[in-house]
């Protein structure tokens, strides 16, 4: 069976250029990261690895990525089946006010969630008289994550579900299927790798996620600073390999997010050879 | 599709944890709003001052550090963070809390010194043995000279340099504003990187290799040249520079509704205290304490300090006419 | 492609075939409100402080109008870079099998997982004089860290994950049939891939390519430390609005964030509403 591209030597240019290009482009920095984080040995890795307001930092990002995906998934396949199955008045419109948090920068998201939710805006004065506090707290910290990554999923299906059309659910809605069987059965199967791509640029966003937090987080050490900010922070300590140490976390997050996927895959793989 | 699996196991990872950590036992905690560059500054004040506390009063408390840029930490305490007190590096940034009522309107009475425990100067890093020969502002704006500081516009430490060459001018050129201002365009068109903060001034003199020199706080040059090597650079205190304070408050409205008022007073009295100003000496930050001045005396140089209300008649005139859009460093960058 | 599956004509009521119709409208609806919607509304209550003359004031500063042409340039720049290497990229990681493809694939979510100011500190690290990269090409007479080059090297670097994840999952699902007609009627490669792949990708491409740049246009963190930010020449307008903020001037910092964020959202609304027209062209009326 022969495909488009499949000459021997048309691949090889391709693959070659493809391999060259991610290594000076992205893998020269992520050495670079990681010989920064071990420029002093093992040893003075760990001990910044170990250190207690570093696990903090881990645990309040891991934390946050993980309640965000969720929501973001919920939002983004209700919205995608929105835009892409119906036809509405406002449908455009809506599909570009979700881009919203691309076209903010972070920094300016995180500002316009402080002047509401902080203590001068008018919904921020209530909860502050009744002693809620959602800024400088890790819910402020989780509003503006799922802020800046909501679009993702929902970015991701949309092409996809507009160039895969409707026509298998609708035969599925003829032979009388419930809604959520057609979901379930034919919908899922169709876009799992667009919202498994979505999924992993929501965690990787959620990880690494700087502009808008620091502006909501009040950075308080061993509570509110995310790794993203607790790297800052040593970086300008003049400790240099306890702040690459931290990015080199954030680097093993992402390999380890498209690990779970290589695995994922080889499973589906399994599976639909050996029903 | 099965994330299921793979959520649950990730899940009971971060409650792992989670869990594993040790909640921290119901101690007082006190919350200590501060600039960026001062962390290991505070970690090594903050075990005295608990030892201290323990000591007189017989009660284990718990200091919580919040570090970043000195305006955006007073932005969030202005938005809301509980922060019981402040400890900045402009006077402008206490000031911008004061004028909203959350700190005393004469704090800089309330404490010694302006409220300010301890100050700096602005100095030069220069390469090793001076090559260019740099003693004084005036050094800066030959042809051969190109340097390196944070960005005023963006940076309190840019900011005191950028007046303390106001002030050199000032003084050279008797108050000629024509002759300052063509002194000012030229030291800032000789600037190789405008970075936005203080560290990445750094980053760029020593490990970009640019500029001939690096201007910042006097204590941060001499950190600088131990943690890279002292015998790659020398550290140049200009004859005329500018009075930098680190000024502190307690922020009233908070420290009340945390109920840390006595804790919040006592913290930043304890920094005039001479085993406090000892260590903050140890980070090359001049001090007031008499026997701790004695001690240090050779690490700091004699020189002519300027204050900002002599250079641009205060803080306040300085951010506006200076620093504000469309102020005179706006005019004196202009493209001409 | 035969019957339309979205039947909807001017003037009649469209009949919805499928099931979730309101249940997706509440979901998505509460979420824009709640999530989107209100909190912009801080924006406009600070823009609503201005006068108009103000806010023209403000946008059409020498300085900031400066700013705008190097960001939109270097945007421009990355983004027709990342349109080829991305698309490059996506081919190759679902077409072909070959050693390393799993490290290859992991390695384009690097710039979204990093958080920017270690990614802008990084390459500042490499393209400046004396770093992996600078030493190569700095020789050769070409200087990237402290140049326009260097923003847009850093905006290409944060923005390339939108292209290639959003690529990638349209031509995985792209029926190997469509290969293989354009093959058996005698196409080239070439002229397959220009004919029959090329138009398939396109939507996905372009919103790939539109949201990068978008970024692109907004970010701040992996720039500042590669730009140099010497006033008109390497000063991006995201510092413009950084310093705003410094001065606690927050109604500055929306004026020029709202004129960054209208540009933005007008080329991702002619976004939608190309591809819209484009796939219904396409597919001979499937929405």
């Amino acid at each position: 069976m022969q495909r488009i591209g499949d000459a021997p030597a048309l691949r090889r240019l391709l693959i070659g250029s493809a391999m060259a290009l991610a290594a000076l482009f992205l893998l020269l920095p992520l050495v670079a990261i990681f010989v920064q984080a071990f420029a002093q040995g093992v040893g003075v890795f760990w001990t910044n690895v170990s250190d207690h307001y570093t696990l903090a930092a881990i645990r309040l990002t891991l934390l946050i990525a993980l309640a965000t995906i969720p929501v973001c998934l919920v939002f983004g396949v209700a919205l995608a089946w929105l835009v892409t199955r119906f036809e509405f008045p406002g449908r455009r419109l809506l599909q570009t006010l979700i881009d919203i948090p691309f076209a903010v920068s972070p920094v300016v998201a995180g500002l316009v969630y402080l002047l509401l939710y902080g203590r001068n805006g008018w919904l921020g004065n209530w909860l502050d008289g009744n002693d809620i506090q959602l800024m400088f707290a890790w819910p402020g910290i989780l509003m503006v994550t799922i802020f800046v990554t909501c679009p993702f999923v929902a970015r991701e299906l949309i092409p996809l579900m507009q160039a895969q059309g409707s026509r298998e659910e609708e035969a599925a809605v003829t032979l009388g299927a419930p809604g959520w069987t057609i979901f379930r059965r034919v919908t899922l199967p169709n876009i799992r790798w667009a919202l498994l791509y979505g999924v992993i640029l929501t965690n990787a966003r959620a990880v690494g996620e700087f502009g808008a937090v620091s502006v909501v987080s009040g950075a308080i050490r061993g509570q509110t600073n995310t790794l993203p900010l607790h790297l800052e922070q040593l970086y300008q300590d003049y400790n240099a390999v306890g702040a690459f140490a931290s990015a080199s976390l954030l680097a093993l997050i992402a390999l380890l997010t498209l690990a779970a996927k290589a695995s994922l895959e080889w499973r589906t793989a399994r599976r639909e050879d050996h029903p | 599709m099965r994330l299921s699996s793979l959520r649950r196991t990730l899940l009971a990872a971060a409650l792992g944890i989670a869990v594993s950590t040790p909640a921290l036992a119901e101690d007082r905690e006190l919350l200590n709003s501060s600039y960026d560059i001062a962390r290991e500054l505070f970690a090594a004040l903050n075990p005295e001052f608990s030892r201290h506390w323990q000591a007189e009063q017989g009660e284990a408390i718990n200091i919580q550090q919040s570090h970043g840029g000195s305006s955006a930490q007073a932005r969030a305490i202005l938005q809301g963070l509980r922060a019981d007190v402040v400890t900045y590096n402009q006077v402008s940034d206490v000031q911008v809390l004061a004028d909203a009522g959350l700190v005393a309107e004469d704090w800089q009475q309330l404490l010694p010194n302006n409220a300010s425990p301890f100050y700096s100067t602005t100095a030069f890093l220069v390469r090793k043995d001076n090559p260019k020969g740099i003693e004084s502002w005036d050094d800066l704006v030959r042809e051969d000279v190109s340097m390196v500081f944070p960005n005023p516009k963006t940076s309190g430490n840019g900011r005191y340099t950028y007046l303390a060459a106001w002030g050199f001018a000032k003084q050279a050129f008797a108050d000629d504003e024509e002759q300052i201002h063509d002194f000012m365009r030229t030291f800032l068109g000789n600037v190789a990187v405008f970075d936005t903060g203080g560290r990445g001034a750094t980053t760029s003199f020593i490990e970009r290799n640019l500029g001939d020199v690096l201007i910042s706080f006097e204590a941060e040059v001499n950190n600088i040249r131990q943690e890279y090597g002292s015998d790659d650079y020398e550290v140049i205190v200009p004859p005329v520079s500018i009075l930098a304070e680190f000024p502190v408050a307690v922020v009233e409205a908070n420290a009340e509704r945390n109920g840390n008022q006595d804790l919040a007073q006592a913290y930043l009295e304890f920094l005039y205290s001479e085993e406090a100003q000892r260590i903050l000496a140890s980070f090359n930050n001049r001090i007031h304490h008499e026997t701790v001045v004695a001690e240090y005396a050779e690490q700091f140089p004699e020189t002519e300090l300027l204050t900002v209300e002599e250079i641009a008649g205060g803080w306040d005139a300085a951010m506006e006419t200076h620093f504000g859009n469309g102020g005179l460093l706006d005019q004196l960058q202009r493209r001409r | 492609m035969s019957a339309p599956s979205l039947p909807f004509a001017l003037g009649s009521t469209p009949k919805r075939v499928l099931p979730g119709f309101g249940l997706s409208l509440g979901i998505s609806l509460t979420f824009v409100s709640l999530m989107l919607l209100l909190p912009m509304t801080g924006l406009v209550g600070q823009l609503a402080g201005l006068s108009l003359a103000e806010y023209w004031a403000i946008i059409t500063d020498e300085r900031v109008v400066a700013s705008y042409v190097v960001t939109i340039g270097a945007a421009a720049v990355a983004s027709i870079l990342n349109a080829m290497f991305g698309l490059l990229l996506a081919w190759v990681l679902v077409r072909y099998e070959f050693p390393g493809k799993r490290l290859l694939d992991a390695l384009m979510d690097l710039p979204f997982a990093l958080p920017t100011a270690v990614a802008g500190i990084t390459l500042a690290t490499l393209y400046s004089s004396n770093g992996w990269m600078g030493q190569l090409l700095e020789p050769l007479g070409f200087q990237v860290a402290y140049t326009w080059v260097g923003i847009a090297l850093a905006m290409a670097f944060t923005s390339i994950p939108f292209v290639v994840r959003t690529v990638q999952p349209v031509l995985e699902d792209m029926p190997h049939e469509m290969d293989e007609a354009a093959l058996t009627l005698g196409a080239s490669d070439a002229t397959g891939f220009r004919r029959v792949i090329l138009p398939h990708l396109w939507p996905a491409l372009m919103t790939g390519t539109g949201l990068g740049f978008v970024r692109s246009l907004g970010e701040f963190g992996a720039i500042i430390f590669i730009a140099g930010n010497m006033p008109y020449q390497t000063e991006i307008t995201s510092l413009m609005i950084f310093v705003r903020l410094q001065e606690y001037d927050y109604a500055g910092a929306s004026a020029i964030a709202s004129v960054i964020l209208f540009v933005s959202l007008a080329l991702l609304f002619a976004i939608n509403v190309w591809q819209g027209r484009f796939i219904k062209r396409l597919h001979g009326g499937h929405g």
